[in-house]
């Protein structure tokens, strides 16, 4: 029970006149505008109450009716409304139309970065710089299934074996060693003779023997000289440049059992001016193909 | 105020005690009131099923890995929001959950609608070395994830998982360990999997379609997430809770 408020000598301050086996406390209330700050939050509140949907009852909307889920409805749409006069034009475009004009060109630029940084650059990267491991860069001009608007744009909509639509592109490389055909240590004859292509084979007599086992088995798709076919998305295998890992074992692995890449379908989750803007974006990347 | 006196509420042990109980009760009636009225906020859209076996596991190993921590599963009604990852989420969409894993927390991007987003190599790859694949990335490897999956005991969970509300049904619990089996390797025979699922993906989501690994489940779990219900189809009418 307070008993004997008195006034502290040391610090001035009045105490509460509690006390316990003499030790006593000051009374340091809180600071008054902390004080009505809290009374006007709490006020605040009761009027919220009011206005907006607070309790769990059936129906129970609040005064102002307001739904978060329909006021969103409303933003997007009040959104694409102001954005419709561009995006319409974009929409009825070819990417080389929208390429070939300065404004829906820097519209379609600044569109497809975005659409790219949350849609591509996880497998991509952020600059279109690919990742090894079967994530094809796509700031070069070593196309797998073309680098025009046209096969961009296709490549986009439709994905690459993701089971998502009619016209997707689908090739298959055999597991030639899991299936049968080639023995391990062919395999790895054929990697050698895939490497002397773009003169990194160290090994000729394996040259040698890859030879006949290439021209047997993989000319048909990937070309006489390796030179790779767009139509059936066999990378080129006369160059330098690897989606895989470029070493004779990882080679010759792949051939064993090649672990096919897969890429969404962006058509149905896009709508195609965006789409639209994401061609002319990767096709500007750097390997933009007329 | 003469009227409110501390010192008379804590000297009296009955007058305090029922003043607890009131102001305890209020806060009680705040968490409990509101799941009278669950099922009224649960939209009408079809295709939200029980997760397969597998896919279970790989919620499982989601959970005791702490991904909620980093990763929310909840798409909030902003606009910024649906730019970046679609639709908002729906009560529905995880009203199997137990528990739900929406999150607050977003080191790493919302989830809710991950599935089909990347490929299974992608996952993988990036769950054993996300730096491989995302140089900027700031999420630990999780490359341990290839070991055998445990999975002896999963009919036990589909089970767990029943008693607390999920329509598993006898032919689930009594398929659960061939089920998982068959979602892991692509050329299994399935047709009564994919009967009990609706839409759910077999593969051989580690790469391997020999073992049935924690990479598997997991896999197969975040390619599940948000795409159970097809907007394309979803009139607003569905949308709306009563």
């Amino acid at each position: 029970m307070p008993t004997k408020i008195e006034k502290d000598a040391l610090t001035g301050t009045d105490t509460t006149g509690h006390e316990w086996d003499g030790l006593k406390e000051l009374n340091t209330p809180l600071p008054k505008w902390w004080l009505y700050l809290l009374y006007v939050t709490i006020a605040f509140s009761a009027v919220w109450v009011v206005l907006y949907p607070a309790f769990p009852f059936k129906g129970w909307t609040g005064v102002t009716g307001w739904v978060a889920r329909e006021a969103v409805v409303q933003d997007v749409a009040a959104a694409n409304a102001r954005m419709a006069p561009m995006m319409n034009r974009i929409r009825e475009a070819t990417p080389q139309q929208i390429a070939a004009d300065p404004e829906l060109r820097s519209f379609a630029m600044a569109g497809g970065r975005i659409a790219f940084a949350n849609n591509c650059a996880g497998c991509h990267g952020a600059g279109g710089q690919g990742a090894v491991g079967g994530f094809p860069s796509l700031a070069d001009d070593d196309w797998i299934w073309g680098g025009t608007h046209d096969a961009i744009r296709a490549t986009i909509q439709h994905g690459i074996r993701a089971g998502e639509s009619d016209e997707e592109r689908v090739s298959v490389m055999p597991r030639f060693v899991a299936d049968g055909v080639l023995t391990l240590a062919q395999a790895s004859d054929a990697a050698e003779f895939v490497l002397s292509l773009s003169g990194r084979a160290t090994d000729q007599a394996a040259v040698e023997r890859g030879k006949p086992l290439f021209a047997e088995n993989c000319v048909s798709c990937h070309g006489e000289n390796g030179e790779g076919n767009r139509d059936v998305g066999a990378p080129r295998l006369n160059d330098r440049v690897w989606l895989h890992a470029s070493d004779r074992a990882s080679i010759a692995r792949y051939i064993a059992n090649p672990r096919l890449g897969v890429m969404p379908a962006w058509g149905g989750r896009l709508d195609p001016a965006t789409v639209n803007m994401l061609t002319v974006y990767v096709h500007a990347l750097g390997g933009g193909e007329n | 105020m003469k009227w409110f006196n501390h010192a008379k509420i804590e000297t009296n042990l009955i007058l305090m005690g029922v003043l607890t109980l009131i102001t305890v009760s209020i806060g009680g009636l705040a968490q409990i009131v509101p799941l009278f009225t669950v099922a009224t906020t649960i939209e009408r859209v079809e295709g939200v099923r029980p997760y397969t076996p597998l896919e279970l596991a790989g919620r499982n190993i989601y959970i005791r890995e702490g991904c909620y921590v980093c990763h929310s599963q909840m798409v909030r009604p902003f606009r910024d929001e649906l730019e970046r990852y679609g639709h908002f989420s729906l009560a529905a969409e995880s009203m199997y959950d137990h528990p739900f894993q929406w999150g607050s927390k977003r080191s790493g991007p919302d989830l809710a609608r991950v599935g089909g987003r990347y490929s299974d190599d992608w996952q993988a790859a990036h769950l054993r070395s996300p730096r491989a694949v995302v140089p900027e990335s700031i999420m630990p490897p999780y490359a341990f994830l290839d070991r055998p999956l445990a999975y002896a005991d999963i009919a036990d969970h589909l089970r767990a998982q029943r008693a607390i509300g999920v329509p598993y049904t006898d032919e689930m619990i009594a398929n659960a360990r061939a089920d998982l089996e068959a979602q892991a390797r692509p050329e299994a025979d399935a047709s009564g999997f994919q009967g009990r699922y609706a839409r759910a993906r077999q593969a051989a989501f580690d790469g391997d379609p020999a073992r049935v690994t924690e990479m598997d489940a997991l896999v197969a779990y975040l390619q599940m997430l948000g795409t159970l219900v097809q907007f394309r189809d979803v009139t607003p009418e569905q949308l709306r809770q009563q």
